[in-house]
């Protein structure tokens, strides 16, 4: 059993990272024995699984995932947002909490529109339907300010950091409140426009430098300067 | 307005360009150069200047070309009126569309869209400047684009063209070689599983100048892949390196 | 036949933050009113045309091709070579562009280049007939955007004009009944250097370049074409919204302005050729 690629290694799509009984993780395949990457990112070893944490690549949605959609056309008795996937999402009418009644087409818009932006969470999705959302929960529904940043969803997970600690920082330097997508849609408000600014070009700067060391001090270094 | 017949390799063994027959033209390669596709790649080959860019996976448009079971893959091969000697109109010639579906093809096996079913894939390779081997260069830099999209390959595909000029096999011929020598060779291969995705060829080869061109073809294409997985991670590395050095001098003073 | 386009892929609340930023005198990418984005302009990239020029307007890209051949004058005007321009919006500069023929988007612009070029008599046209009636060099401009982030008008313009002002072409001469050529290479000789400047107007704001999350707020636009005097060769209104009286002739003042800066960029980076 041999691994040839190091912790943290960036590996290209097929690259061969291990040789022997591993198992693939995400971002990786098997081809007989051996263990390739199948995306450019950082190569691991969690236990005896191989994976790559990709450094690019679109959403793919999971069952309770939160997201930050855009409404994009109403349909029969709901509306198709938009949640920067492949697939097209739907809100059914019995998903929200607006009273049922007649799902007449005005009687949708009186609910929500295109162009509105709706915080919601992935109730179901498979490889042979687009993906069904809810608005029924705490915290979820209508977005009525802030501002947006759109961010590669691949880098959610950094900008979140560990435990959350990333994201909790940028909260508490800046006071803002922040809302993160697993989709890649970040709302930011309630602060000072100097505040939210300094929030959104952290957020950028972390989905540039994701893969570095030491971005935690760079970040708060910045937004020192910044908010100073 | 006739090009005068130029001698292709002189008593030395030396080619127009001054190159030996075995080897390649200069080859720079450049990922992620634009904003708003999902990934690309801008390749200088000799004197091709191609760029290439991806999108995808998206929704499939029109809705009925979306297959069940894996993402469909589009892909546009197109040269731009100024990339040529002589302009060409900008509507796709019928050798556009031939490439366009050689090139998709060269790359299907590479991308793994069984894992994003009812999708589009979708690539544009934009020849800017052509000169010999512009669909090799083109699938080069699509490969590359689709690695910087994040989209999942089994591995990167590489491309290079072979040609005969003056009686001789000679690698990577150019655009006055291909015009004026006996044959075209043009081969796309992934070196990790060994497989030839693209193949065409035209002219005139007995059995061994083939075979003598099929393994120079695959040499240079290995050669060519180590440049493309360079590419790819140098736009990383770069950033990482900027990124930390900024952070070097402060813990120097501590 | 035109139609309605789609509402653009952004949320409202997206587009509010734009027209917000701008009622307090501010613009979301952190410029002035009257700031355009940073201009990168790079010369002679494709080396097999006779001329070309990458512009860079913030994160916009546009490359133009000149190529320079023989060919017949038109009939009304036997005495001058032909000037034309096709623009390509190649669908890996946007998602929402398609391939196939040009929208009405790309010939729109195609024209507004062409006569910003044609009405400052920028190329001179009578110098590039070989044979009266016969012969003349036809100049095929070739603007292909690569990357859509705003303001394609003037970035095209901006390329399209560095191109030629970088171009060679070779001489020609009829002599003996025959068109003779010299191998040595001269420039087109350009006497004007037309500039666009596109102002939007954003709920009653005007902002200059705007960027792509401000063209998909904008009510419409206005691109005054200039020329080195300062004299207007060229305008367009686009969008569908409208101007008042006096936003037409405030724009039209800043636009004769700016484009002095504009120009000032071009030759700049023209010069070394």
């Amino acid at each position: 059993m041999t691994i040839f690629a190091e912790n943290k290694q960036l590996v290209a799509p097929g690259e061969l990272l291990a040789e022997g009984s591993y198992f693939p993780g995400e971002n990786t395949y098997r081809e007989g024995n051996k263990i390739y990457a199948s995306r450019i990112g950082l190569a691991e070893l969690v236990a005896n699984k191989l994976i790559v944490v990709p450094l690019k690549g679109c959403y793919i949605p999971r069952v309770d995932d939160f997201v930050i959609g855009r409404v994009v056309d109403i349909a029969m008795s709901g509306w198709i947002v938009g949640i920067s996937a492949p697939y097209p999402a739907l809100l059914p009418l019995s998903e929200t909490s607006a009273s049922r009644g007649m799902a007449a087409r005005k009687d949708l818009t009186k609910i929500f529109n295109v162009g509105d932006l709706l915080m919601a969470e992935v109730i179901a999705f498979d490889r042979t339907r687009d993906p069904l959302l809810t608005i029924r929960g705490r915290g979820l529904g209508k977005v009525s300010s802030g501002r947006v940043v759109h961010i590669s969803p691949a880098k959610i997970p950094r900008l979140i950091g560990r435990k959350g600690s990333m994201i909790s920082m940028l909260k508490k330097m800046t006071g803002c409140e922040i809302i993160v997508g697993q989709n890649g849609t970040v709302l930011v408000s309630g602060g000072q426009p100097k505040n939210e600014q300094t929030a959104m070009a952290a957020m950028l700067m972390i989905e540039r430098e994701a893969h570095t060391r030491g971005l935690t001090d760079r970040v708060s270094e910045m937004m020192n300067r910044e908010l100073k | 307005m006739n090009e005068s017949e130029v001698r292709l390799i002189d008593d030395n063994g030396i080619r127009v360009d001054g190159r030996r027959l075995d080897e390649l033209r200069p080859i720079k390669m450049e990922v992620g150069v634009l904003d708003k596709a999902d990934g690309s790649a801008y390749i200088e080959h000799g004197k091709n200047r191609i760029m290439a860019a991806v999108y995808g996976p998206r929704e499939a448009h029109p809705k009925h070309i979306a297959l069940a079971e894996r993402a469909v893959i589009k892909c546009r091969y197109h040269m731009a009126p100024f990339s040529v000697e002589e302009r060409k109109s900008p509507a796709p010639s019928r050798r556009e569309l031939e490439l366009s579906k050689v090139i998709r093809e060269s790359l299907e096996s590479s991308v793994m869209s069984e894992l994003y079913p009812r999708t589009s894939i979708d690539i544009f390779i934009e020849v800017l400047q052509s000169d010999g081997g512009s669909r090799c260069a083109g699938i080069t830099a699509a490969s590359l684009a689709l690695a910087d999209a994040g989209i999942p390959l089994r591995e990167i595909v590489a491309a290079c063209a072979v040609g005969k000029v003056a009686g001789r096999v000679a690698l990577d011929p150019s655009d006055i070689e291909d015009k004026q020598g006996d044959a075209d060779l043009p081969v796309a291969f992934m070196p990790k599983s060994n497989s030839i995705t693209l193949l065409q060829m035209d002219g005139s080869l007995t059995e061994e100048e083939f075979n003598q061109a099929l393994s120079m073809a695959i040499d240079a294409c290995k050669k060519i892949n180590q440049l493309q997985i360079e590419a790819l991670k140098r736009k990383y590395v770069s950033v990482k390196e900027q990124a930390e050095e900024r952070q070097e001098p402060k813990e120097a003073t501590a | 036949m035109s139609t309605t386009p789609q509402l653009p892929p952004v949320a409202k609340i997206e587009q509010k933050t734009v027209v917000d930023f701008l009622t307090k005198g501010k613009r979301i990418d952190e410029r002035g009113l009257t700031d355009y984005r940073s201009i990168k302009i790079e010369t002679g990239i494709v080396q097999k045309a006779n001329g070309s020029a990458m512009v860079h307007l913030g994160k916009t890209k546009v490359l133009t091709g000149i190529k320079i051949e023989l060919g017949q004058p038109f009939p009304d005007t036997p005495n001058q070579g032909v000037l034309t321009v096709n623009a390509e919006l190649v669908p890996m500069a946007s998602p929402s562009f398609e391939p196939g023929p040009p929208s009405e988007t790309a010939i729109e612009l195609a024209r507004v280049v062409d006569r910003g070029l044609r009405e400052s008599k920028a190329l001179p046209l009578k110098t590039l007939c070989i044979e009266p009636g016969k012969k003349v060099m036809v100049v095929f401009v070739d603007v292909y955007v690569l990357d859509h982030d705003g303001n394609l008008i003037d970035a095209s313009a901006i390329s399209a004009l560095s191109a030629l002002m970088t171009s060679k072409m070779k001489q020609y001469k009829v002599e003996g009944g025959e068109v003779q050529t010299k191998d040595e290479l001269v420039p087109l000789g350009i006497q004007n250097e037309p500039v666009p400047v596109t102002t939007a107007k954003i709920g009653g704001n005007m902002i200059l370049d705007p960027c792509l999350e401000e063209e998909r707020v904008m009510d419409s636009r206005l691109t005054v074409t200039s020329g080195r005097d300062g004299n207007i060769c060229a305008m367009q209104k686009g969008g569908m919204g409208s101007f008042a009286d006096q936003e037409v002739r405030q724009a039209v003042k800043i636009a004769i302005e700016k484009g002095k800066e504009i120009r000032e960029i071009i030759r700049g980076a023209t010069a070394k050729t």
